[in-house]
């Protein structure tokens, strides 16, 4: 046998590479994009401090204002649409019905898709010449109208309800799990008691399955901050900028407007927030239950 | 406990109200949640006359195939008028590499951080938990600068690079999770047996992690091959993924839209990982549980 030094030995070597991502592409990535968010850079980066005036320039932008209030109605819609769409249809498959097989796949398949794909066909379906608006006329309804996608002002619920239909089957799969993970006991007590089913789920299964919740709530919640492609592909950020969010406007800035500066400020704006509400979650989620488990 | 509040009744009671209102909205959800599919593949095989005149639930009068044709061989983003073809090509590229590699790169790190307990290990698996939530508009623009001192930015190798990358948190706790959950004396019984660090992980950690492999595999397949972002960015002109094929060619500005052609495109594109899902049935939610990296 070889000493324990020496085992240890390999095994550090073998996280080498690991070592050089943590250090170069997360670490030294996130400092150095702080760093510029303090510069006066445009196209290019120039090393100078100009203290937190591209964060003030951020939050005189329009545009940025507009790309954060569409995250917090895409975000609380986005939420709360999949969780009441994915608890109900959790609740209802769980009520031993023919055919669960087949509804699960279905619920579930959009999730397998590419936010791009979903955004084009809803696009598509929401197109206010050629889409529901234009079928409704063609059936005789020609008083319909339905041309959310191409106002200002509603287009973004539009993106919000694709969005839904989207991720919806997520919260599906993982609230059904854990319903099946509820003790049969529980629902036997229940009857005795003669207490009504929906109460047995608000008072009793919500509450049984809060961790359940808060794993999904935590997926939905990084999609939403994460909000880029379905953007891109169904308004482009349309109509106007009525349709901007955080992210796009921090590759728009970065790519096709060359204010590196003005980018990386935003880029790091959400890198804080995400920090602030996500850090205290994931150190009782991971490290609290280390030192338990140790 | 399909039905508490009734519990001594008749065993299956098929068609009490309650029950119709059950299967009614399960049925009217359903519809939901294929109505934007039929819509696709009914577009797909219309002309355009008749999408510009009929509407958009129909069925075609007149099927035709040329949308299909076009969408792969034909279709323009741009100057370019050479279909999605490139970008199917151009995805399994990226997505084989990347897949086999975070796979390994996972594994490697679960195993280590698991057994091993390295220097540095917490902060490895902090900056990882961070990684795995953080939008990735803060590593963006310093990326880009780092792999074109390398050389790699806008090349195959540094596409493949990034998903690495990125690829690596989720990888690493799904690995770590699944062997925190075997038994340690396991391990124990191999070291007192000689075994070094590459010969445990091959030859006792590997073979008893098919499962977990599968799931991975389901994981980096489908979000890989459904990335938009890494490939609009790191792939260069010339190894677009399909995604971003597909955006270019749907949103393109020049010519009349060819909407049945895009909806082609768009089935073609979904298709890869729509595979994956219904060939993997459970397994797809399995991933889902993985995914959502429970402590």
């Amino acid at each position: 046998m070889k000493p324990l030094r020496l085992r240890r030995l390999s095994a550090q070597a073998a996280l080498i590479p690991t070592w050089v991502i943590v250090i170069f592409a997360y670490l030294g990535t996130i400092l150095w994009t702080i760093r510029i968010s303090f510069t006066s850079s445009g196209i290019l980066p120039k090393y100078d401090f100009v203290g937190f005036e591209q964060y003030e320039r951020l939050f005189r932008s329009a545009r940025w204002i507009i790309s954060v209030q569409n995250l917090a109605i895409f975000g609380v819609m986005f939420i709360v649409g999949c969780l009441v769409l994915g608890f109900l249809m959790a609740v209802f498959l769980d009520q031993r019905i023919k055919g669960e097989g087949i509804f699960r796949t279905i619920f579930l398949y959009p999730y397998a898709m590419s936010f791009i794909v979903t955004g084009l066909v809803w696009a598509w379906i929401l197109n206010p010449t050629l889409g529901i608006q234009h079928a409704m006329h063609n059936w005789g309804w020609t008083s319909f109208s339905f041309d959310w996608l191409a106002r200002g002002d509603r287009a973004i619920y539009m993106v919000g309800f694709a969005g839904i239909w989207q991720s919806a089957g997520l919260v599906m799969a993982i609230l059904l799990a854990g319903l099946r993970g509820i003790d049969e006991d529980i629902w036997k007590a229940a009857r005795v008691d003669g207490i009504p089913t929906w109460r047995v789920y608000i008072s009793i299964v919500i509450p049984m399955m809060s961790g359940m919740f808060v794993t999904a709530i935590v997926l939905l919640a990084i999609a939403v901050v994460k909000v880029y492609d379905i953007v891109v592909a169904m308004t482009g950020g349309g109509p106007g900028i009525s349709t901007e969010v955080p992210a796009k406007f921090v590759i728009d800035y970065l790519f096709n407007r060359q204010n590196i500066a003005l980018a990386t400020a935003a880029a790091s704006v959400m890198f804080v927030a995400v920090l602030v509400v996500l850090g205290p979650w994931l150190y009782r989620q991971y490290f609290r239950k280390e030192r338990r488990a140790a | 406990m399909s039905d508490p509040i009734h519990p001594r009744g008749a065993k299956p009671r098929h068609l009490t109200p309650g029950r119709i209102g059950l299967y009614a909205f399960l049925v009217f959800a359903a519809a939901f949640f294929l109505l934007p599919f039929y819509v696709m593949v009914v577009t797909s095989f219309k002309t355009m006359p008749e999408i510009q005149q009929g509407n958009i639930f129909s069925l075609p009068s007149k099927l035709t195939l040329a949308p299909w044709v076009t969408a792969w061989a034909k279709a323009c983003t741009g100057v370019n008028c050479e279909g999605i073809r490139v970008g199917v090509l151009n995805s399994f590229k990226i997505m084989i590499p990347s897949t086999f590699l975070s796979i390994l790169l996972g594994a490697i790190n679960g195993y280590a951080l698991s057994f091993w307990r390295p220097r540095g290990g917490n902060l490895i698996f902090a900056v990882l938990l961070m990684g795995a939530f953080i939008p990735y508009q803060v590593y963006l623009y310093p990326l880009v600068r780092m792999l074109s001192m390398v050389s790699l930015y806008n090349t195959l190798p540094g596409i493949i690079v990034v998903h690495v990358i990125f690829g690596m948190p989720v990888m690493t706790l799904l690995f770590r999770n699944y062997y925190a959950a075997v038994p340690v004396d396991l391990f124990k019984a191999a070291r007192i047996d000689g075994g070094g660090f590459w010969t445990i992980f091959t030859r006792v950690m590997l073979p008893m992690s098919g499962p977990i492999l599968v799931v991975a595999a389901i994981l980096q397949v489908t979000g890989i091959w459904n990335d938009f972002l890494f490939g609009l960015i790191f792939a260069g002109r010339d190894h677009l993924p399909m995604t971003v094929e597909l955006n270019n060619i749907v949103n393109t500005t020049t010519g009349t839209k060819a909407y049945n052609v895009n909806m082609a495109a768009t089935i073609l594109t979904a298709m890869v990982p729509l595979i994956v899902y219904f060939v993997s049935g459970r397994w797809f939610v399995r991933g889902i549980a993985a995914g959502a990296v429970k402590g």
